[in-house]
């Protein structure tokens, strides 16, 4: 894989970001704050982290893998992975649309390379990514697992269910990512139901938890997965809580969840591209 | 006097035997066959394979939801899970996991779901889910499987760790007739014509055929020649099968241990209005929850044993 520079990655997101406010402006639908949010996730993992190969195979054997359990993030996912070379850019165009593969939610069903469960009825993705790392490990190989989550997504029981099973069978080859924005649809967590103490809870269920203080600041994303990596094979599943802000990159729609299922209007869109350059070229 | 059946047998096995001990047969004969259980390993009878393959065998606890989504992972890595529990936990807890998970992500989940029905017995109704068949046969890519006794439950075990995809396997909890042979190859989606007849066709499932089996004796004592057909597989359905015979026969009886709404009866009625519309006459539990007790004295206060089917076979005769 090509080691690309900061800055390199850093135009990859302003297109990330740009791409998902376009699908999402396109169809009138979807969700764009927290896919904004994860921009930097998203091109950390794919483009610096992650060893993959577009060429997809379903069973990901011999690679790592990730899940996107928060599955309303797909305008940012299935960008990434066509930036990342899985399908054609200009697919992208399709996104939510009658007969595309780009579902409004993640699935298999169409048969879109990189997607290796359906998500969307939140908190089932910890449990399957987990269920991935244990095949892993019945056939020794290497590959991590990685998932990504989000904080209000961590109201559902599975998520402890699954927490509960990965530190008890020692899954040390999962890396699960909490997108801790303290937003939800209808509001801030805090306010919605408050999530308390995640670090204590994470710790509590066995697992070694690392926190990404700045979840926007690509260089800091990069430095966590890395220490996240590092701490893979010794006996404890890693979960990393990464500070992120809900519409990051957008003035006018960041750090509030009046985004997270809104799309902009022809107005809200040309006001938050002139914010975000063109870099790869649009879809 | 004793009755003429046309099957007999001289042991009685409950039918989750069978799965266990098809389950490992299965793991035997494939490396990629994975076990997962929610704290029911020994009501499953999975413990003989988790002796045998402990590094392939997982205990999950009480946490049914997570077992589902486990197992969905471990099949997109490429293996073959069989997640066992309870019936009611293995569909109604976990429907949404199943629906999103496995079915609809298309995964090659073995769904096994023991003490299903009334004839669990003395637990009650919390436990008597009899809902489940309709649930799974509702969604789409899923493949809904019920045998009769030891033997065809343990063939049927074997013969979905061969299928590629999506499967719910519904067993049971009593002691009960093996009536069929042992080491029978089982076709998924292939309807068993057990007893030919003439004048009404039996279409019975799980515990019932065994019913269906006694009623046909009891009926060929007044005269009348019931046809019995074994429907092992609720989905996909012989339609086929199940057209030929009633073509002949004119008339029918569905038997399951299962609600009426959205049962195997469902499903036969549905293939018959469309193609022939011919009378047909229920027997299955009838908009009620179940209650404790024996599994016989269930099957005949929630009118599911034989003598109820020899009574529906007659309404139907008379409809002709």
């Amino acid at each position: 894989m090509k080691k690309h520079s900061l800055t390199e990655l850093q135009e990859i997101c302003s297109q990330l970001r740009r791409d998902v406010l376009r699908m999402v402006h396109a169809v009138q639908s979807g969700h764009p704050g927290a896919p904004l949010g994860c921009a930097e996730f998203f091109v950390a993992l794919y483009f610096d982290q992650l060893h993959h190969n577009p060429d997809f195979q379903m069973n990901g054997k011999g690679e790592d893998l990730f899940f996107l359990s928060n599955g309303h993030l797909s305008a940012g996912w299935y960008s990434v992975l066509a930036r990342s070379g899985y399908f054609p850019v200009e697919e992208l165009k399709t996104f939510r649309k009658l007969n595309s593969r780009l579902q409004g939610h993640p699935a298999t069903h169409e048969k879109l390379p990189g997607i290796r469960i359906a998500s969307g009825s939140l908190g089932q993705g910890l449990s399957v990514a987990i269920g991935t790392a244990q095949a892993k490990k019945i056939d020794h190989d290497k590959g991590l697992v990685y998932v990504l989550m989000g904080d209000g997504e961590l109201q559902e029981g599975q998520v402890w269910e699954a927490a509960m099973y990965a530190a008890h069978y020692g899954m040390d080859n999962v890396i699960a990512t909490v997108d801790y924005n303290g937003q939800q649809i209808d509001g801030p967590t805090e306010k919605i139901m408050d999530l308390k103490n995640l670090k204590a809870k994470w710790e509590a269920f066995g697992w070694e938890v690392i926190e990404t203080k700045d979840g926007n600041d690509l260089a800091a994303v990069i430095a966590g997965l890395e220490k996240a990596k590092s701490l893979t094979g010794k006996g404890k599943p890693i979960l990393n809580l990464l500070y992120t802000e809900m519409g990051y990159g957008v003035d006018f729609m960041v750090g509030t969840h009046k985004w997270h299922g809104s799309p902009p209007n022809d107005e809200q869109l040309a006001l938050a591209l002139g914010q975000l350059e063109e870099t790869l070229g649009d879809y | 006097m004793s009755l003429d059946l046309k099957y007999t047998f001289t042991e009685k096995k409950d039918t989750r035997s069978g799965f266990g001990d098809g389950f490992l047969e299965a793991g035997r004969r494939n490396p990629n066959v994975v076990g997962l259980c929610a704290d029911l390993i020994g009501s499953l009878k999975m413990g003989d394979f988790q002796k045998e393959f402990p590094e392939r065998f997982f205990q999950t606890g009480i946490a049914e939801a997570n077992m589902i989504g486990l197992a969905a992972g471990m099949a997109l890595g490429g293996k073959i899970p069989f997640a066992g529990t309870f019936a009611n936990f293995a569909t109604g807890r976990v429907y949404d996991q199943i629906r999103q998970s496995v079915a609809y992500s298309d995964k090659n989940v073995k769904i096994c779901a023991s003490h299903a029905g009334l004839t669990l017995g003395e637990d009650g109704a919390t436990h008597q889910i009899l809902e489940d068949l309709g649930m799974m046969k509702m969604l789409p890519h899923m493949t809904v499987i019920n045998p009769c006794d030891y033997n065809q439950t343990k063939a049927a075990t074997i013969a979905i760790a061969e299928y590629e995809g999506p499967v719910y396997l519904r067993f049971g909890r009593p002691s009960w007739p093996i009536f069929t042979p042992a080491n029978q190859k089982f076709e998924i989606g292939k309807a068993w014509k057990m007893i030919d007849g003439k004048d009404v066709t039996i279409f019975a499932t799980g515990h019932l055929v065994w019913e269906a089996v006694v009623a046909e004796a009891m009926l060929r004592e007044e005269g009348i020649h019931a046809e019995v057909i074994n429907i092992h597989t609720i989905k996909p359905l012989d339609t086929e099968a199940i057209l030929e015979s009633v073509h002949k026969t004119g008339c029918a009886v569905s038997a399951e241990e299962h609600q009426l709404n959205g049962g195997l009866g469902d499903s036969i009625a549905q293939t018959l209005i469309r193609h022939n519309p011919a009378p047909l006459e229920y027997v299955g539990v009838n908009d009620s929850f179940g209650e404790s007790g024996t599994p016989t004295q269930l099957l005949e206060k929630y009118g599911l044993n034989a003598e109820n089917i020899v009574k529906a076979a007659k309404r139907a005769l008379a409809r002709k």
